[in-house]
Parts: structure tokens; C-alpha cells; sequence
């Protein structure tokens, strides 16, 4: 008898460690984000949130320089975006970037050192792509940055690349054609939260634009036809913003509705407009830049790096909790150049995409549940 | 202590029983010689066998295998027939139903749903063939039928989710995947489709039968283990004597709740609550989608769901109808 308990205890204890596996490790932290008594929790683990703080500190700045002086258009050749800034504000700037962006380079990651004014680095054309990318989040896209804004270290943090860039995935070819279709889904990836939800979501809804909306708005059936494949769509890509946001479901939603605008925490309506912007940035500024890079740095179908949610916020529920950088670069929020024409250059020719007449934003008919 | 194992602490061993007689051709089709295994009996009885498998077993057991096969095949070739990775993702694998674009066609490509639909069908064969042998082998023993019955009702909810329900919204894609994960998240990706099951009121039925099994089962279990010292597992004298086992575990409920089931009743209740556990929830799958779109808002609309006070201030509106006009494309200089 006791031989008999002796020898059952190992395997049992083997599986209870097993079955612990994917499970995180206390303690667990609730903060009441709805009205009480209705589980409208945000869940955080101390441990875990003390272990992203030493990612998400904001780095050191030599503070604001003065934008008195010379500009730095007049003093530099082929300065084209920041040249009604002061040489001091320019040079400082430059210092800023190159840590941000290129710590171990340096200058010579974007410029030929010879001469600064050279174009010759594909690095420098990007770079100054995506500065007015940033300047354009800053200016047009406050919806959702508010005042708080962005600069090129919310995404880089020191990387010549951001860690978290998306691109289109290769079609699968399995089981010659034949028998073994994923669908898309199905395979244990970080994107839709390690669940068998579609893993594509991103081209669908962050690229192209697919409607995310699957709930009904009405009690009855009239005519809403989502199927559950794409509500499975809808629900990955919610995984992806859960996880790169480092949040659950009740920071944006009441997950009694999840549809409901009425009933949601404001944090929904910030995250509706991100989703258009990850739509802008990536269509009118990822896309067209993408003659731009060398093969290496392009992705497994041949196209650019794009943004997700968690270019920026890395985990965090506001990138680098919400510091903003912006009083010591005040030109990035300058002015985006927004006009309709677009200039003749070889990689905008085809008619810029926009972002315009999404099919989400069909329907302004009040709720006609009471009817 | 002895009570309060999960194993069989004493067993009584005695010569394999073959059981009741039953009619020739039965008794043929009946196979294995009877063997005792301690290990068995540390769970169960110690006896194993004899096995009755006959024509509908066989039958069942050969469409079971097939569509089992085409599940497994198909999630092998999903990861280019890897074992390592079939091991390794194996609750991740699925085999998914046609794709929306199919709708009820009963032909598609073998890869876009087909292979799902040749699964379902031998799967349904199978569970409805072995139905037919539960129910057979009941009557040859000369029991009741309320085995079959119990096991039809949770065959019910196999068909509403994927057969009734998938025909009555036009479409087999709304059906569940063969798979661990993949009918998890077919299950949450189905409630939050149509508005938070929840609010569901065959939904709630079925869980309070789900919960009320459970707490039969577990009082019931309590019960009849706390009286087994005075025999309370043994049914003879119970039926003749008065102050037995039996007579003690009634007096218990009759102090603490005032009211007690019966030897009978108790199992006539369990017997119930389990089978309306899928019947109601089969009919609740059935009406969503069908009959209702978003039960939350149905349940607003019958005063089910209560309306809370909004803690976040002034309620934004749905940013869609706002008039909101994303920027527009930009000049960009370029190199």
C-alpha cells in the first residue's frame, strides 16, 4: 500500500507541475476599472510590471536646445524636412536620433561620413521618411497620441529596427495542396496570443481594411451575415492588442458587451483611431518607401516592415507610460505636409491608398435594440 | 482514513463472473476470458471482460477510426508531417469546417472544408451506431433504456452545433473545428459574435443543471461514502431494515435540509439534471443566430440585463459616427 503511494506520487507530481506550466506565477493584482461589483478588472502581476519598467524609462535628454540662430537649411546642404530648425536645435536633434536609433553605428549608419550631405545611404532617405511619419502621428493622429506624442525612440529604443515590426507571411503550402490546410490559424504565434485564432490579422485590418465589427445591432436577426470566421479574425487581432498592450479585455471594453460604445471605458475610442493610423502609417508610410531598403531588410514575401500595436506601446498600456519627449523636440510636432497631390517621385507614382470609407464605419443609425 | 481514499481500499476477490445468460447469438458475439487486475479494482471492479462488441460495435468502431484518421492525416500534413511538431502543436491543430464562401454546398475542395465534412459524417455515423448498440445491449440485459437516452441528449448538442444550427444559418462554416484549441476558440469567438452567451437563458438553464449535476453528484457521492461504514454501498438490508445505512443518510438530510431524496429519487434527480444540461443548451445554440443576433441587447430589451452607472464620465460615442475623417495622404520629399 504505501510502496503503491510511494510510486504514484512521482507521476502525479510530474503532471501537476506539467499542467502548471502555462500558468503565471502569482501574485495577481486587480484594479477596478468599471462599476463596482460588475468584475471590470485590469489585471496586473507586480513581478511582471517591475520587470517592463527598466524597458519603458524614458532615456536621457540634453534638454531643449535654443532655436534661436541660423537654420539649419541655410547652413547645411540638402537639408529637406528639418531645415527651419536652428543649428543648435538640428545638431542636438541628430545626437538624439543617432542614440535612439543607431547607439552603435553612429552617424555612419545613415551618413557618409565624407560627406554629411551625401545621399548615397538608403539609411538617410528612410530616416527622413520617418521623420515626417512622425511628425504626421504628432499632428494629425492626436485622437490618439493626444499631447503625449511620439519621437523615434518610442518605437526604436536603440534599435537600428523596431523589435516589434510585422510582415506579410508566406503563403502555406502543405500536404501538396492536398489535406493539412491551417487556414491561416492554428499555429501557436505571439501576434494572436498563442491561441489558434487567425494569424494574419494584421495585413487584414491593419493593411487592408477589412471590417472588424462582427456584433449585430439589433437584438434580432436584420441582416448582419458575420460569420464566425470572421468574428475569429476580429478576436486575434483583440489578442494582439491585449498583449502588446499588456493589458486584458476590460481596459477597453465591458466585456458584458463588447460592442457597446455607451457602455465602454473611453480607452476604446483611443484605440479606434489607432487602428486608422496603424492603417495610415503603414499604407502611406511603410508601403511606398519600400524601394527604398535592400532585400535583407525586407520580409519573407519581399515587403517592407510594417507597424503594429506593439511597435510602439511594447507592452506597455502607454508607450513608455505615457512620458511624453516631445518638450525637448517641440519641430516634431511641426507641420506634416498634407496636400492631395502627391510629388513626382519614383515610389509614389501609384496613386497614394487611403484610409477613407472603411466598411467599420458604415453604420451611424442609433442602437434600435428597444425597438 | 480508510473513507477518505480516491482508491478502493479493500477488495473482495472472488472467481470471474460471465455474467447473466443471455441468447445464443448474443452470448456468441460476447469475447475475452474474464481476468482480475488489482490495479483495476483500486478504481472499479478488478474483473475485465468479457467484452461485447458485435455488429453495431464493429460497425461503429470502423467509421470512429476512419473519421479519427482524416482529423489526425490532415493535422500531421499541416505541419509537413513533422512528428515532432505534431506532438509539439498538437492542441493547436485543427481540422477546420468549410470556409464561409461554401456555404451549404455539400461539394467542395478537399482542403476548403471537405476533408471536415467527410470527418463529420463518419464521426456522426459512429456516435449514432454506437447509440444504437447502448441501447440494444440495455434491452438484451432486460434494463431500462436511460442510458441511451442520457446519451442521446449530449448526442443533441453534437448536432445542433454541427449539423442543425450550421444548416438553419446557410452555412457549414458556422460549425465547431475538429481540434483542442481551435473549439475553445470557437467557442468564445461564438459568444462574442452574438452578443455574450451569457444573457442566454438556455444558456443559464444549461448551466444551472451543469452546476446542479455536479452538487447532486458531489452530496450524493458525500452521502452514500460517509454511510459506507455501516454498508451503506450494499442495497439488501437497506431495503427491510430500519436504522441501517441508508435509514442514517436520510435522518442527516432530513436535520440539515428538512427534506431528503430517496435510494431512488436521488438518482431519478441526477439522471435529470444531467440530461437537460445539453438539452436546454442544445436549444440555446440553436436559437442564436437563428432566432436572436445579440442576446445582450435582447436581454436589455426584456429588462434581463440591468443598466450600471457609467463610471468613466461623460460615455464617448462610437467614434464611426462622429463625422471622422482620417488625414489625408501625404506629400512625402523623398530622397
Amino acid at each position: 500500500m504505501k510502496q503503491l503511494r510511494k510510486f504514484l506520487m512521482l507521476p502525479a507530481l510530474l503532471a501537476g507541475i506539467l499542467l502548471m506550466s502555462g500558468c503565471e506565477r502569482p501574485p495577481i493584482e486587480a484594479v477596478q476599472h468599471g462599476y463596482r461589483g460588475t468584475a471590470m478588472d485590469l489585471i496586473y502581476n507586480p513581478r511582471i510590471l517591475a520587470e517592463q519598467a527598466e524597458k519603458n524609462t524614458v532615456p536621457v535628454s540634453s534638454g531643449p536646445a535654443s532655436a534661436d540662430g541660423p537654420k539649419a537649411g541655410a547652413v547645411y546642404q540638402n537639408v529637406k524636412v528639418l531645415n527651419n530648425l536652428s543649428v543648435g536645435q538640428f545638431t542636438s536633434f541628430m545626437v538624439a536620433m543617432t542614440s535612439w536609433v543607431a547607439p552603435e553605428q553612429g552617424c555612419a549608419y545613415c551618413h557618409n561620413v565624407n560627406n554629411f550631405a551625401d545621399e548615397s545611404l538608403y539609411t538617410k532617405s528612410v530616416a527622413r521618411n520617418m521623420i515626417l511619419m512622425t511628425q504626421r502621428v504628432n499632428t494629425q493622429w492626436q485622437d490618439h497620441v493626444a499631447q503625449t506624442g511620439v519621437t523615434c525612440y518610442t518605437c526604436h529604443r536603440g534599435n537600428n529596427i523596431p523589435q516589434n515590426v510585422w510582415f506579410k507571411d508566406p503563403v502555406q503550402k502543405v500536404g501538396n495542396g492536398m489535406l493539412g490546410n491551417k487556414n491561416g490559424q492554428n499555429t501557436p504565434v505571439e501576434g494572436s496570443g498563442y491561441a489558434s485564432l487567425p494569424n494574419n490579422t494584421f495585413a487584414s485590418y491593419l493593411l487592408n481594411n477589412e471590417k472588424i465589427r462582427v456584433n449585430g445591432d439589433t437584438a434580432l436577426p436584420t441582416g448582419n451575415k458575420s460569420s464566425i470566421n470572421a468574428t475569429e479574425g476580429t478576436y486575434g487581432l483583440m489578442m494582439h492588442f491585449s498583449k502588446s498592450l499588456g493589458v486584458n479585455c476590460t481596459y477597453c471594453h465591458n466585456t458584458r458587451s463588447v460592442a457597446s460604445w455607451e457602455e465602454s471605458p473611453p480607452q476604446k475610442t483611443t484605440a479606434w483611431y489607432a487602428i486608422r493610423m496603424a492603417r495610415d502609417l503603414n499604407n502611406n508610410y511603410m508601403e511606398p518607401i519600400q524601394g527604398l531598403f535592400p532585400p535583407h531588410r525586407l520580409g519573407p514575401t519581399g515587403d517592407v516592415a510594417k507597424n503594429n500595436c506593439a511597435t510602439c506601446h511594447q507592452g506597455a498600456y502607454k508607450p513608455l507610460y505615457g512620458v511624453s519627449m516631445l518638450s525637448d523636440y517641440p519641430y516634431l510636432t511641426g507641420p506634416a505636409m498634407t496636400t492631395k497631390k502627391a510629388p513626382n517621385y519614383p515610389y509614389l507614382n501609384k496613386p497614394a491608398k487611403t484610409t477613407q470609407k472603411s466598411p467599420d464605419e458604415v453604420p451611424p443609425t442609433k442602437s434600435v435594440a428597444m425597438k | 482514513m480508510e473513507y477518505q481514499n480516491l482508491f478502493t481500499q479493500v477488495q473482495v476477490v472472488a472467481p470471474p463472473h460471465h455474467g447473466v445468460s443471455i441468447d445464443p447469438y448474443d452470448e456468441r458475439e460476447r469475447f475475452g476470458e474474464p481476468k482480475l487486475y488489482h490495479l483495476f479494482g483500486r478504481l472499479g471492479n478488478a474483473q475485465l471482460g468479457p467484452i461485447y462488441l458485435g455488429r453495431l460495435g464493429i460497425a461503429s468502431l470502423f467509421f470512429g477510426i476512419i473519421a479519427i484518421q482524416i482529423m489526425g492525416f490532415n493535422m500531421l500534413a499541416s505541419v509537413n508531417w513533422d512528428p515532432i511538431q505534431f506532438v509539439r502543436q498538437l492542441f493547436w491543430l485543427s481540422l477546420d469546417p468549410p470556409l464561409p464562401k461554401h456555404g451549404l454546398s455539400l461539394f467542395m475542395p478537399l482542403n476548403e472544408g471537405g476533408w471536415w465534412m467527410m470527418a463529420g459524417f463518419f464521426l456522426t455515423l459512429s456516435i449514432l451506431l454506437w447509440w444504437g448498440r447502448m441501447y440494444r445491449r440495455a434491452i438484451a440485459l432486460g434494463m431500462g433504456t436511460h442510458i441511451a437516452w442520457g446519451f442521446l441528449a449530449a448526442i443533441w448538442l453534437y448536432l445542433v452545433l454541427g449539423f442543425i444550427r450550421p444548416i438553419m444559418m446557410g452555412s457549414w462554416s458556422e460549425a465547431v473545428p475538429f481540434g483542442v484549441f481551435s473549439h475553445l476558440d470557437w467557442t468564445a469567438a461564438f459568444s462574442l459574435r452574438y452578443g455574450n452567451l451569457f444573457y442566454n437563458p438556455f444558456h443559464m438553464l444549461s448551466i444551472v443543471f451543469l452546476y446542479g449535476s455536479a452538487l447532486l453528484f458531489a452530496m450524493h457521492g458525500a452521502t452514500i461514502l460517509a454511510v459506507s461504514r455501516f454498508g451503506g454501498e450494499r442495497e439488501i438490508e437497506q431495503i427491510v431494515d430500519r436504522g441501517t445505512a441508508s435509514e442514517r443518510a436520510a435522518l442527516f438530510w432530513r436535520w440539515t435540509m428538512g427534506f431528503n431524496a430517496t435510494m431512488e429519487s436521488i438518482h431519478r434527480w441526477a439522471w435529470w439534471f444531467a440530461v437537460l444540461t445539453p438539452l436546454v443548451g442544445g436549444i440555446g445554440i440553436l436559437l442564436t443566430g437563428t432566432v436572436v443576433d445579440n442576446w445582450y441587447l435582447w436581454a436589455v430589451k426584456h429588462h434581463v440585463a440591468p443598466a450600471y452607472p457609467y463610471v468613466f464620465g461623460t460615455p464617448l460615442p462610437d467614434p464611426a459616427t462622429t463625422g471622422f475623417i482620417p488625414p489625408l495622404p501625404p506629400a512625402i520629399p523623398g530622397k
